[in-house]
């Protein structure tokens, strides 16, 4: 069969085209991006006319995915971690509908937040919904297990999560093919009852899935992912997902041989991991992100069998590596270099040319002469405006809390109350949040950084570009109060007068500083040459 | 055969246009391949590094663990020793000397190249005045690659075939430029 050296995020998508998806439904957001870009680059998913434009936000692409899976076809719907939490809504839910054609959800954690907010584990999630979840190790198993994912969707008639971390999704190994199938005829739901959620829908459906369990269970024990490394020993293994790999790492390099257990299927599969207990007077439990199974294993009263990360044997935090499983397996650490002192942090920063550098050097230049210099911003390239030298920002928590956060510091009387946020964030979760300040007549300002694209996850299209001022306006935001300038050097004297009446005018005013990104002007540019 | 290669530079310099190029070598070699790299938003003028692993055994971690590097390939000086914890006790370094100053509070160059010294086995190349005889700045990362070629583990012909191959699609003018620039620090590794 064909092979092919694929990032794992790209295994994903080639094997979804391969299990016949109709549709691809996401936002951009790391470390997840690539599976949808490599979908909308590929010339099979191109031929099968497969649907892969982004979506406006985690949300609307969820249930976008969940619609196509009611028509009867297969849809795929991928987001990070934290895309998942604008997302819960739709997908609890959908565990309570289940699905028709197969859905499945992959959603990429980012242990160690290279690119995030925090470092939350989505197996929780899983668990959450009781949901099948699968959790592959490698490039290949990703690409196996997303066909799978699909197989076993249709067979449950429930979504299935497929969740993997930054380190899988952007390593590249090789993957070898399997034959692709045809996409699903179009044959919508016929029973009703399965997906009006009325309570009295709802209970049925809900004792349904809680009956389901024990299929799930059955399923994780014959999961063509669940590996035993056998040997005889006092002390075991049980290794989940990525996990696994840095186990078998220490073994191969360290020739130990030492019983391991590989999970990479939810709801746990409960007779393997009894068997393995059994064996063995210790075990060490090997997790990528939250401690979630060895809370689970360890009980309320705290089985001292076992060990992992909340006993200290892994830390707590971060993300695994060989390293911290050789120690937790008891392997002397080699004498290891040390960084000499003179290297220097080497921070992101904004490219040189970024229309955010002068958004900000007007915004501190006009904010010099207030009191009060508080500026809530929000996720995105603009974020590293808290970096010197602009140190221009006072928050960044979620997708769109730029806008309410101002909203709410404005109720309580700071003035001005300004939030910094980019285009593609605003039309993603920012426009309903300015909509609560129209109603209420906010003082406040909503500097929108226009830039028309998605830049930070590498310049991917932006839903609102070239409508923002009518959204503003279909909202109810006054005319008079939509401004626009152009963040350039040569316009800050102009830019900062703007910015001026705008602090001071006492209702919701909105300001579009409005230039393309560099990165994205210099592609096209090179695009038009070749 | 198993080779641990740690790639390093600033976001937008091409280590992973160099990763591309030797992963695809090694698949062609009949080796297994794993390359662990960095994308969002460190790729903003940061500092970048590419786990890159070769070997004709299985290769079960993404990550190389610390002190198991046996080649440090970096397009810039300092970034070498950022990654030094990775490097084996008997391991490479292979950098270029031209510094990437983004920062305010970047190193004396001399300072940085002492303790590059320091480390043990190490070869500099002026990657960006070969590439300025060439009459390209871009092909800086492909001289690089050429220059610790012979530590790689791969053929030449192999790295050149895949050289070839990834430029293809830009025209048989960039393919001749790249494969020059090879040869450029190739023949600097040899003397």
């Amino acid at each position: 069969m064909n092979t092919q050296l694929l990032l794992g995020a790209e295994a994903i998508a080639l094997a979804a085209i391969d299990a016949g998806i109709s549709g691809v439904y996401a936002y951009p957001g790391t470390p997840s991006t690539e599976i949808t870009e490599f979908i909308q680059r590929d010339a099979n998913a191109q031929a099968r006319s497969v649907r892969s434009n982004w979506s406006v936000n985690e949300k609307t692409a969820y249930e976008a995915a969940l619609g196509m899976s009611y028509a009867g076809k297969r849809s795929l719907v991928c987001m990070k971690h934290v895309g998942l939490n604008v997302a819960a809504d739709a997908f609890i839910n959908s565990a309570i509908t289940g699905v028709n054609g197969g859905l499945v959800v992959v959603v990429a954690d980012d242990p160690s937040m290279h690119s995030s907010q925090n470092e939350q584990d989505s197996r929780v999630y899983g668990k959450f919904a009781f949901l099948p979840t699968i959790e592959p190790s490698t490039q290949q198993e990703a690409y196996d297990a997303v066909r799978y994912a699909f197989d076993t969707s249709e067979q449950v008639k429930l979504p299935v999560l497929v969740r993997i971390t930054t380190r899988l999704s952007h390593s590249r190994a090789i993957v070898a093919q399997d034959t692709p199938k045809k996409q699903n005829e179009l044959a919508p739901e016929t029973d009703k009852k399965k997906w009006i959620l009325l309570p009295a829908n709802a209970r049925v459906r809900y004792s349904r899935l809680l009956e389901t369990q024990t299929q799930l269970v059955s399923l994780s024990e014959q999961s063509p992912f669940l590996q035993t490394i056998d040997c005889t020993g006092d002390f075991g293994v049980v290794a989940f997902g990525i996990a696994f790999n840095y186990v078998m790492e220490v073994l191969q390099t360290e020739r130990l041989r030492i019983p391991v257990l590989k999970i990479s299927q939810y709801p746990l599969p409960e007779r393997q991991i009894r068997e393995f207990v059994q064996l063995h007077n210790r075990v060490l439990i090997a997790e990528e992100g939250y401690p979630v199974y060895e809370e689970l294993l360890r009980g309320y009263f705290d089985n001292k069998k076992f060990s992992g990360r909340l006993d200290g044997a892994l830390p707590r935090t971060g993300e695994l590596s060989p390293n911290r499983i050789a120690a937790a397996l008891g392997v002397a650490t080699p004498d290891i270099r040390v960084i000499p002192e003179i290297v220097a942090n080497r921070p992101p920063e904004l490219c040189k040319g970024c229309s955010h550098r002068d958004m900000y050097e007007a915004l501190n230049r006009t904010l010099a002469s207030y009191e009060h210099k508080h500026v809530f911003s929000d996720i995105g390239c603009y974020t590293l405006g808290a970096l010197p030298p602009f140190n221009a920002i006072n928050s960044c928590v979620d997708m769109g809390a730029s806008v309410t956060m101002a909203k709410g510091a404005a109720d309580a009387g700071l003035r001005p109350a300004i939030a910094v946020i980019g285009d593609s964030t605003f039309t993603h979760s920012g426009i309903t949040g300015l909509l609560d300040a129209v109603n209420d007549r906010s003082p406040m300002t909503v500097i929108i950084s226009d830039n028309a694209t998605t830049a930070m996850t590498g310049g991917q299209d932006s839903a609102g570009t070239n409508r923002l001022y009518d959204i503003c306006k279909g909202i109810g935001v006054e005319e008079r109060h939509i401004r626009t300038i152009v963040p350039l050097p040569k316009n800050i004297s102009d830019n900062c007068a703007v910015l001026r009446e705008e602090f001071d005018y006492d209702g919701v005013s909105v300001i579009l500083a409005t230039r393309e990104c560099i990165q994205t002007v210099g592609r096209k540019k090179k695009q038009k040459k070749a | 055969m198993h080779k641990n290669i740690i790639l390093a530079g600033v976001g937008g310099q091409g280590i992973l246009t160099i990763a591309a190029i030797i992963d695809l070598a090694a698949m062609n070699s009949g080796l297994k391949v794993k390359q662990a790299e960095v994308h969002g938003m460190s790729q903003r003028g940061g500092a970048v590094e590419s786990h890159l692993r070769i070997s004709d055994e299985i290769i079960y971690s993404d990550l190389i663990p610390l002190g198991a590097a046996d080649l440090i390939l970096s397009v810039e000086p300092m970034e070498a020793l950022r990654y030094v914890p990775f490097l084996s006790s008997q391991g490479l370094i292979v950098t270029s000397t031209e510094p990437f100053e983004n920062i305010a509070n970047y190193p004396d160059p001399q300072n940085i190249r002492s303790a590059i010294e320091n480390t043990g086995r190490c070869v500099f190349v002026d990657a960006g005045s070969l590439a300025r005889e060439i009459g390209n700045v871009k092909t800086y990362n492909i001289i690089m690659l050429g220059a610790a070629s012979p530590h790689i583990g791969i053929a030449k012909e192999r790295l050149e075939e895949s050289i070839e191959a990834l430029f293809r699609r830009k025209g048989k003018a960039l393919v001749d430029l790249n494969l020059k620039a090879f040869h450029k620090g190739l023949e600097l590794a040899m003397n």
